[in-house]
């Protein structure tokens, strides 16, 4: 912030400050306030009401039928001592990285190459666009269908035709994760890919231009201009991607719930356990302190993630 | 400077906002009872993806209910116990006033006061005071009040698709009684049809853990048991599970006879045996009925036996459901429901003709009659209905002779009575690792249970 900026400021500051109750709703003060108080209802209501409820709740021990009970920190506790936190972090993170392996340069691959397409290139925007347009649940069901381990599932029948033995795909424990990555990768690409299409006609012309002259052929350009253009999209997408894999539930719960031999426990699906698992309830308190672990997590890697790379993003 | 008509016009856009709110969040709790007297009444009667003839026999049963008590109305809604979606139904306050759940959570539900005493319903039922005591334990308080009706109780047994034993060679007639047996008609399927599993069992959805306890129940062990100072200790560390474990691995990995897929749980399993995919697994012996309404199972290719008994304490296990109603359903409403329990699931059982008018309601929708289950009352009043709905029987009952003609000189086993649910999905990765890891070492998965489970049921037998 400038010097000028902070003399502004200061003076905005005052001036406010100044202002009558009378001058406040003659200025669009009370009209602002009406207008927002719709959004604060459906937010306080919706949102900020029950990340309360769950801060408080993961400090008790209720099934939400009888009366709760504080227990300090004791869902904590349980949560810590339980062997399936660990897994869950171990897959959860192989999950991540998996996903960020093949998941993260696959849309921008798949951009930078239907942009450098001269025809024809809102027909591809719109095929990779298609797996979002699918329903998640189909579209997870669907997988699991093909992925059907007997020599006669989808899959396995076109490996077939390529000589290849049968996979046991989601059945298997070393095999069931990657496979949940690539169904997720599938589903999700079309949406980055759009983002990164769209970042990418906000490049200027002139740079490739000049680039050209100086002799740039394709990948040169794809390094030296393209990526540095697309650095500010890129690092959201980088941290977005992050809190998305670190979230990850539809596919295992669907797909494996958990299994095979808890090879695909998540730590949303832990949660998901802990708070539905107990056919009379009760896991609840455990359920909503690993949630509060989850979300401080997240918000402390977002926030060191953005400092980190603020220099960079600015640059 | 604003003028008087766009302050008033913002005044009652943010009214009518937060008057839409209101409305919206009022709308959730509709009061069905009226004052004329009429009362309306949701019942979890009708399990999700009932086939169309199902549906029709189940709509002319709720016709014929209405026509007897004018002043109710009843809106079925499709409902079906599984231990995660119970949870968040009862949670969420979005559970049928009428539903059902498993005998082993009656007793953690009423005394949480997650069902309605109906004690006075019940009693003024005309059998109210001769329902099996025994069986009525499952659903009473200790102070003596009723919660409950006992329905539908079952043993376990062998599901087996007779048209798969013929394509085999092996003779549908004679289901096998042994283990071993199982297996070598498991293998010879498998051989003979390689795309059919010979034998498989559930393993998701806390089903793996069932019928690894049925399974072990047959081979005389025991997963929890009360210590000299009346302590539950878990053991699913025990001779018999350790012995089911190691035959489902062979019959995975050395006789190649429980197929490729090894996650399924009681749907998904139902699904593969109606498709042919599957040609033996163990299931509760009532479980016909669902498969012919929503897997389109022929009961002429049905075939049902006993699960092999084998070891001292041998037994089948057993279990069932107990008709409950919702306590936040009105005074009105849970007599109604009470009045539909008696018409729709008991009725049939002791008074001939709602017993034959049932029988012949389902026939004429092609809905199995016949179904083998176990008696609510006695044997006795189970043979009578049985004798009545003859004639209706389109269950062929040669093809569950094997299963009538055993289970009742069976020893039957109740299921583990503490933290059910979360034991049996504690072991339903032990039975997944077995199936999809051939070096599985089945004695440490099984004390890793025992450690994991032990805490918990300490904590909660200590609360009984």
């Amino acid at each position: 912030m400038t010097a000028i900026d902070r003399t502004l400021s200061s003076q905005t500051m005052r001036g406010v400050r100044r202002r009558s109750p009378a001058t406040w709703i003659r200025g669009g003060g009370l009209a602002s306030l009406l207008f927002l108080l719709p959004m604060l209802f459906i937010f306080g209501i919706f949102s900020w009401y029950p990340i309360v409820k769950a801060v408080v709740m993961s400090f008790q021990s209720t099934n939400l039928v009888s009366a709760p009970t504080f227990v300090g920190w004791q869902n904590f506790i349980s949560v810590f001592q339980d062997p399936q936190f660990g897994e869950s972090i171990v897959n959860t993170a192989y999950f991540a990285l998996l996903a960020l392996i093949f998941g993260y340069p696959i849309p921008l691959i798949a951009a930078v190459l239907m942009s450098e397409v001269k025809r024809l290139r809102g027909l591809y925007a719109a095929l990779a666009y298609l797996p979002v347009v699918v329903p998640p649940v189909v579209a997870i069901l669907l997988w699991k269908f093909f992925y059907d381990a007997s020599p006669t599932g989808v899959f396995n029948t076109l490996l077939a035709s390529f000589h290849i033995a049968p996979q046991p795909w989601i059945e298997n424990a070393a095999q069931a994760m990657p496979s949940i990555v690539l169904e997720a990768t599938w589903a999700a690409a079309g949406s980055t890919v759009i983002i990164y299409l769209a970042a990418l006609t906000g490049v200027s012309a002139d740079l490739y231009d000049a680039s050209e002259v100086d002799g740039a052929g394709i990948w040169k350009k794809i390094w030296h201009v393209t990526l540095p253009q697309l650095r500010g999209i890129l690092l959201i997408t980088f941290i977005l991607q992050i809190i998305g894999t670190a979230q990850i539930f539809n596919e295992p719960f669907l797909m494996t719930d958990g299994g095979p031999n808890n090879a695909t426990v998540t730590v949303l699906l832990l949660i998901y356990r802990y708070a539905f698992e107990n056919s009379i309830g009760g896991g609840y308190g455990e359920a909503t302190a690993l949630s509060l672990m989850l979300a401080v997590f997240l918000a402390i890697i977002s926030v060191v993630y953005f400092r980190i790379t603020r220099s960079w993003s600015q640059n | 400077m604003k003028s008087p008509r766009r302050v008033i016009a913002v005044v009652a856009f943010a009214a009518a906002s937060i008057g839409l709110l209101a409305g919206c969040s009022s709308g959730g709790a509709s009061s069905s009872a009226t004052g004329n007297g009429k009362v309306t009444i949701t019942v979890g009667s009708l399990p999700p993806g009932t086939a169309k003839a199902a549906f029709t026999a189940f709509d002319n049963r709720v016709k014929a209910f209405e026509k007897l008590n004018p002043n109710i109305t009843v809106k079925p809604e499709e409902y079906n116990w599984t231990a995660s979606t119970f949870t968040a139904q009862l949670a969420g306050g979005t559970l049928p006033q009428q539903f059902d759940v498993p005998f082993t959570d009656t007793q953690s539900l009423l005394q949480n006061g997650q069902i309605a005493d109906i004690s006075s319903e019940v009693k003024a039922l005309p059998y109210g005071n001769e329902l099996n005591k025994s069986l009525m334990a499952v659903a009473t308080s200790k102070s003596g009040a009723i919660y409950g009706l006992p329905y539908d109780p079952y043993a376990m047994g062998l599901s087996y698709n007779r048209k798969i034993f013929q394509e085999a060679g092996l003779n549908p007639n004679d289901p096998p009684t042994t283990w071993a047996q199982v297996a070598a008609d498991a293998k010879t399927i498998s051989q003979k049809l390689p795309n059919v599993a010979g034998y498989m069992q559930m393993t998701n959805d806390a089903t793996g853990g069932w019928e690894l306890v049925a399974t072990t129940y047959s081979r005389g062990g025991r997963v929890e048991y009360r210590n000299s100072k009346g302590k539950t200790i878990v053991n699913a560390d025990n001779p018999a599970t350790v012995a089911a474990l190691q035959w489902l691995s062979n019959l995975r990995w050395k006789d190649n006879a429980a197929g490729s897929n090894f996650l399924l749980n009681w749907d998904s399993i139902n699904q593969a045996f109606g498709a042919g995919q599957i040609a033996m697994y163990p299931s509760g012996s009532d479980v016909l009925t669902s498969l012919v309404a929503a897997d389109n199972v022929k009961p002429a290719d049905y075939g049902l036996t006993t699960l092999p008994i084998s070891g001292s304490g041998a037994g089948a296990l057993t279990g069932g459901t107990v008709e409950v109603v919702s306590p936040q359903a009105t005074k009105a409403q849970q007599e109604a429901a009470v009045k539909w329990i008696d018409f729709y699931y008991v009725q049939p059982l002791i008074n001939k003709s709602q017993a034959v008018s049932n029988a012949k309601t389902l026939l004429a929708s092609g809905q199995p009659v016949g179904v083998p289950s176990l008696p609510v009352f006695n044997q006795k009043t189970y043979n009578q209905t049985l004798s009545w709905i003859k004639p209706q029987m389109n269950v062929p009952q040669g093809n569950v002779a094997s299963f009538n003609s055993k289970i009742f000189n069976q020893a039957v086993v109740p299921e583990p009575n503490i933290d059910t649910q979360q034991l049996y999905t504690a072991l339903d990765p032990v039975v997944q690792a077995v199936l999809t890891n051939k070096n599985a070492n089945i004695k440490s998965l099984l004390k890793a249970v025992d450690t994991q489970m032990q805490p918990i049921i300490t904590k909660d037998d200590t609360k009984e």
